[in-house]
């Protein structure tokens, strides 16, 4: 489908992708070959010897009831992070699409925090629910009778302060995304629509929001990766997966028995099933993004 | 009414880090004082050479600034080129080399980590720039963008460069590059907070201190503590480090923005 543009130079196309393909094959392609082939061995303590043991990692991960728990915990993490976080900032990206004085002002203040990393955003949320001193547990205590917020010793609470953080981390880039996905919403549309006399909320339900999908799937997609793997960081500086495990997310938990405890058969069982659900998702997210793209020719 | 309502959640949203800053400007008493204070002191200065001194800030800074540099650039001149013979020429091993490029989206680092980590030991590249920077040199998210781009690129330019007789990689650098730069200001906001951002590997694969990047450095501020955290010193610390990527963020907002729409037009 696509055209040949310079006809007769018959090695210069590979000699351009040379570079993106040795890098892709050499430090993505062939580890991940070989994280799986690891996930079927086992190795003792001292790292001098490998065993072959079939699927034995990843039996007693699925019997593991730590793994489970770690499961559920992923799932609560990640489903906050998505579903609070996108609702969000659809909500605020949808307020400011619109012809208002010191549009350029609000978008950059709206969307700064994207260039915060996940380890920044971490530090920053645990001054603020530090306990006894910080800025919430004051005022939770103030507003309820002396409550002690304290989030180090509560893991339900210790899950809900992480979510947020990472969920007020990730606002900024949705709000960029949905924006642009917003602009090319055709203002024919709305206006007809108008006309008809329908009401805001309809038009946005029947009209806008079936045309943002695109933006909507790929923003899931980046969510999903980002509340799974790029949240490490605070993790690692919040809570470092506790109190107990309860913010002991699956990159965490693979963190812990791939580089701490040094079980590398188990780590790489657990990155074979994490590369599983991404996989589907992704596939999910291609269909999604070529079939708009089938529509609108 | 509206303005309201933004402000509003312009303030509510920046709140976090104002409480930062004002924290950052605190005495260590003032920063445990109850109920917590809100009026910024005259300490900033102070805490920043502390936070600076106590974990080689200085160097951290120099390490994770060359690094997001760096891999920047070179993310964005391999996705230039493999972008470029995607769109622009027609070559056998195409249809399976695209989706190739493609798959790797569903191999982030922690599905590779143990044999990445490996690679690196054999290599002898443990604590090395080498180690932070070539696991990162390949950019989907690049191929994707630049191809979609030049894919709207008139045909007649090319046409017009051929008859002229210029060469391909002429036209590529003169023409080609050049109508790309909104593109690739967008790409290298993204990459440069994605790679200042990185947080996992460089624990992993960088052993003493004068290897660390900015983001270790927060963990090593916060594990400093002797009875309690020193907040004042470790937010002159965090201050430091969301300082670069939001400046390259505002810098090149426009582009950003425009690169954003750009892309996700039909």
């Amino acid at each position: 489908m696509q055209e040949d543009r310079f006809p007769g130079h018959r090695f210069l196309p590979y000699l351009l992708i040379l570079p993106s393909a040795a890098i892709i094959i050499i430090f993505l392609i062939v580890p991940f070959i070989q994280s799986v082939q690891e996930s079927f061995f086992t190795t003792n303590p001292f790292g001098t010897k490998t065993i072959f043991v079939g699927l034995r990692n990843y039996m007693r991960l699925f019997a593991s009831s730590d793994y489970h728990k770690s499961i559920v915990t992923t799932l609560i993490f990640s489903g906050f992070v998505i579903m609070i976080g996108l609702s969000m900032s659809l909500a605020i990206a949808h307020l400011l699409n619109q012809k208002i004085r010191g549009r350029g002002f609000y978008q950059i203040a709206l969307i700064w925090t994207y260039a915060l990393s996940p380890a920044v955003a971490g530090t920053i949320w645990a001054l603020m629910f530090a306990p006894a001193t910080g800025i919430v547990p004051y005022i939770v205590a103030k507003l309820f009778g002396g409550y002690v917020l304290n989030w180090m010793t509560n893991g339900k609470l210790a899950l809900l302060v992480v979510s947020a953080a990472a969920t007020w981390k990730m606002l900024g880039y949705n709000i960029v995304f949905f924006l642009a996905g917003l602009q090319n919403v055709p203002g024919e549309l709305l206006e007809a629509a108008r006309v008809d006399g329908a009401t805001g909320w309809r038009t946005f339900w029947k009209i806008t929001f079936p045309m943002l999908s695109p933006t909507t799937t790929f923003l899931l997609f980046v969510n999903m990766l980002y509340s799974f793997f790029q949240v490490f960081g605070l993790i690692d500086i919040m809570t470092r997966g506790g109190p107990g495990d309860a913010t002991n997310i699956l990159v965490y938990k693979l963190y812990r028995d791939g580089f701490i405890h040094m079980n590398s058969g188990s780590a790489s069982a657990q990155s074979f099933i994490i590369f599983v659900v991404i996989s589907i998702a992704a596939v999910i997210q291609l269909r999604v993004a070529t079939r708009k793209a089938i529509y609108s020719r | 009414m509206i303005h309201i309502l933004l402000i509003l959640l312009v303030a509510v949203i920046a709140f976090p880090v104002i409480y930062a800053l004002i924290t950052s400007t605190l005495t260590f008493q003032q920063a445990y004082s109850y109920p917590p204070r809100l009026i910024p002191g005259n300490q900033l200065w102070t805490n920043i050479t502390q936070a600076w001194e106590r974990v080689n800030f200085g160097r951290l800074f120099f390490n994770s600034t060359v690094i997001s540099v760096v891999v920047s650039f070179v993310k964005i001149v391999l996705a230039l080129l493999a972008a470029f013979a995607y769109t622009h020429f027609r070559f056998r091993g195409r249809s399976i080399l695209f989706p190739m490029t493609m798959v790797t989206q569903m191999l982030p680092l922690p599905v590779r980590i143990l044999p990445t980590y490996h690679l690196m030991a054999s290599f002898h590249w443990i604590n090395s720039y080498y180690a932070l920077m070539f696991p990162f040199f390949a950019s989907t998210t690049g191929i994707l963008l630049f191809r979609q781009f030049f894919m709207t690129v008139p045909r007649d330019l090319s046409d017009a460069a051929r008859v002229d007789g210029t060469t391909p990689m002429r036209y590529f650098l003169q023409i080609l590059v050049p109508i790309s730069k909104t593109n690739i200001a967008a790409l290298f906001v993204i990459e440069f907070i994605f790679i200042w951002s990185q947080y996992l590997w460089p624990l992993i694969v960088t052993t003493t201190a004068d290897m660390r990047v900015v983001q270790i450095g927060l963990k090593m501020l916060l594990a400093s503590e002797q009875i309690a955290p020193e907040w004042n010193v470790i937010m002159a610390g965090t201050i430091i480090a969301m300082l670069p990527p939001l400046v390259v963020l505002i810098a090149f907002r426009k582009s950003f923005a425009e690169g954003i729409a750009m892309q996700s037009e039909k």
